[in-house]
């Protein structure tokens, strides 16, 4: 069996779910908030996505420049009226809240659309493939979306490490009421990052819908990929992230090499086993409390 | 410039400090001195807004700021140095002292001049904070203050868990600072380290005034500091 080519594929296919760990480790990293309405919100931006497409008839990428900074500010607002009163000591008010949300934005989108399988296309580029030797077929698309998400990874850690906001979200991470004594109000370095994982997810939720297809209900896999790969590459590491999420990418495509049907077991059980044994992740930072 | 009257403030249901009444002119320096647990940490977190005053008003430069949040009160200058320095661990020095720029005032106090002042601080400029010995850190402390350009700085217990030859380097940049047009507002435990920088002594005792004023011998000064009867 020649497992070179699962191999590329779950490379690849890492890249989509790195783009959606992305923000949830954001998140997770400078709130301690996890959002368990975030795969929802994937698909939101995909359903978005398509009525824009449908009613303007563009791509779905040009549909992408209007929807990631719709979705930007809904996280701001989000952030500010709602998540902003959930943090504190205790995880419980942001896990029973965002679970709330995922369930209103599950319910609203059946609402809206309807319970079918729906997809967004590229026309061509979908199933456009570049021929390696050794007969191995990379797709043009998901080739793309691993491009898009090291190009997107790369911005973020620079945004991170280079610029004042940057700074002042990882200030903030470490001791908010300190940050507070420099003049800057910690809510609305919140609600910053909250937006850019918002954008983010965005972007992954119309990758996404392009690649394989969504429904009212899909983002509750989304969110568990997304989740297995911040764990895999250790929590607050964005690079360990992108790790994380290829190990998991991989993971799948060779185990449904195997046995086609248990594709997604495969990936659960490679997460289980990190989990097991190492619980910090790759990139092994330590977890502050 | 800061007028406090009648502030009190607390912990949920328990009062930490009673009716403090003190007062700082521009370019001047305060030294609110008392034992362990007496509220002088609390009263300077009232006055920089990380703690509500439950009554009483804190005027400052001519406005009642006691309502402000405490981003609010940086911006205007009122800057404090935390207890414990509270430095931001994963960030290197450099970058503790750039999260200052964020208050956008400007003055004398640029990175530069910050730099200039604390020779230390700047061989360590790209070490992560947390990787700091505790002079080190609470020099950085003071530096990113600074670089808020402060019109009023609170120091809160510069001293605490440094050896005395680094406390006297810190405090010999206090008149430095005062030079500026900075006024200081600092909170010691050792009286006679206190003394030394300022003439004029705020005591607290259980928080309450227990004395305020200049020109105290030992004698009166412990005993408020200590809420013993004057010995005579």
């Amino acid at each position: 069996m020649n497992l070179l080519d699962p191999i590329i594929q779950g490379i690849l296919l890492g890249g989509l779910y790195a783009l959606f760990a992305a923000g949830l480790s954001l998140m997770f990293g400078v709130m301690r908030i996890v959002n368990l309405a975030y795969g929802d919100f994937a698909v939101l931006a995909a359903y978005a996505s398509l009525v824009v497409v449908n009613a303007a008839l563009v791509n779905p990428l040009v549909a992408l420049v209007f929807i990631a900074p719709a979705m930007a500010l809904i996280g701001y607002v989000l952030q500010r009226t709602i998540l902003q009163r959930t943090l504190g000591l205790s995880p419980l008010p942001s896990l029973l809240v965002t679970f709330g949300l995922s369930i209103i934005v599950q319910n609203l989108l059946l609402m809206f659309g309807s319970a079918d399988q729906q997809r967004l296309t590229l026309g061509d580029i979908d199933t456009a493939s570049i021929v390696l030797p050794l007969d191995i077929h990379i797709g043009v698309f998901p080739l793309a979306v691993f491009i898009l998400a090291i190009v997107i990874l790369s911005a973020l850690s620079w945004f991170m490490a280079s610029t004042q906001y940057g700074r002042l979200v990882r200030a903030v991470s470490d001791d908010p009421a300190t940050v507070e004594l420099q003049g800057v109000n910690p809510k609305q370095i919140f609600a910053l990052a909250t937006a850019i994982a918002f954008g983010l997810v965005a972007v992954a939720g119309v990758a996404a819908g392009i690649q394989t297809s969504f429904n009212p209900t899909s983002g509750s896999m989304l969110l568990i990929f997304a989740f297995e790969a911040v764990i895999i590459g250790g929590l607050g590491s964005l690079w360990g992230t992108l790790g994380g999420a290829m190990i998991l990418g991989v993971a799948q495509t060779v185990g449904a090499a195997f046995a086609p049907a248990q594709q997604i077991l495969a990936g659960h059980l490679v997460f289980l086993i990190f989990l097991a044994f190492l619980p910090n992740g790759i990139s092994r930072r330590k977890v502050r409390a | 410039m800061l007028q406090v009257k009648k502030l009190s403030a607390a912990y949920g249901q328990v009062t930490a400090v009673r009716d403090i009444d003190l007062s700082l002119d521009e370019g001047g320096i305060l030294a609110v001195i008392g034992a362990n647990g007496a509220g002088k940490s609390t009263l300077l977190k009232t006055i920089a807004g990380q703690l509500p005053a439950k009554s009483g008003s804190i005027n400052f430069e001519g406005q009642d700021i006691s309502a402000l949040p405490a981003f609010e009160r940086a911006k205007r200058g009122v800057v404090m140095v935390p207890e414990g320095r509270r430095l931001f661990p994963s960030l290197t020095v450099h970058e503790n002292l750039q999260t200052a720029l964020s208050s956008k005032r400007k003055g004398f106090w640029n990175l530069e001049n910050v730099y200039d002042l604390f020779p230390l601080v700047s061989e360590r400029k790209d070490r992560r904070a947390g990787n700091l010995s505790g002079g080190e850190q609470q020099a950085t402390a003071i530096a990113r203050a600074l670089v808020a350009n402060p019109r009023l700085l609170l120091l809160d217990e510069v001293s605490l868990g440094l050896a005395p030859a680094i406390i006297s380097e810190l405090y010999a940049i206090l008149p430095k600072i005062l030079a500026q047009g900075t006024s200081i507002l600092l909170v010691e435990q050792d009286v006679s380290q206190a003394l030394k920088v300022s003439d004029e002594v705020h005591c607290l005792l259980q928080g309450s005034t227990s004395l305020a004023g200049k020109n105290f011998d030992m004698a009166e000064i412990s005993a408020a500091y200590f809420g013993s009867e004057v010995k005579r």
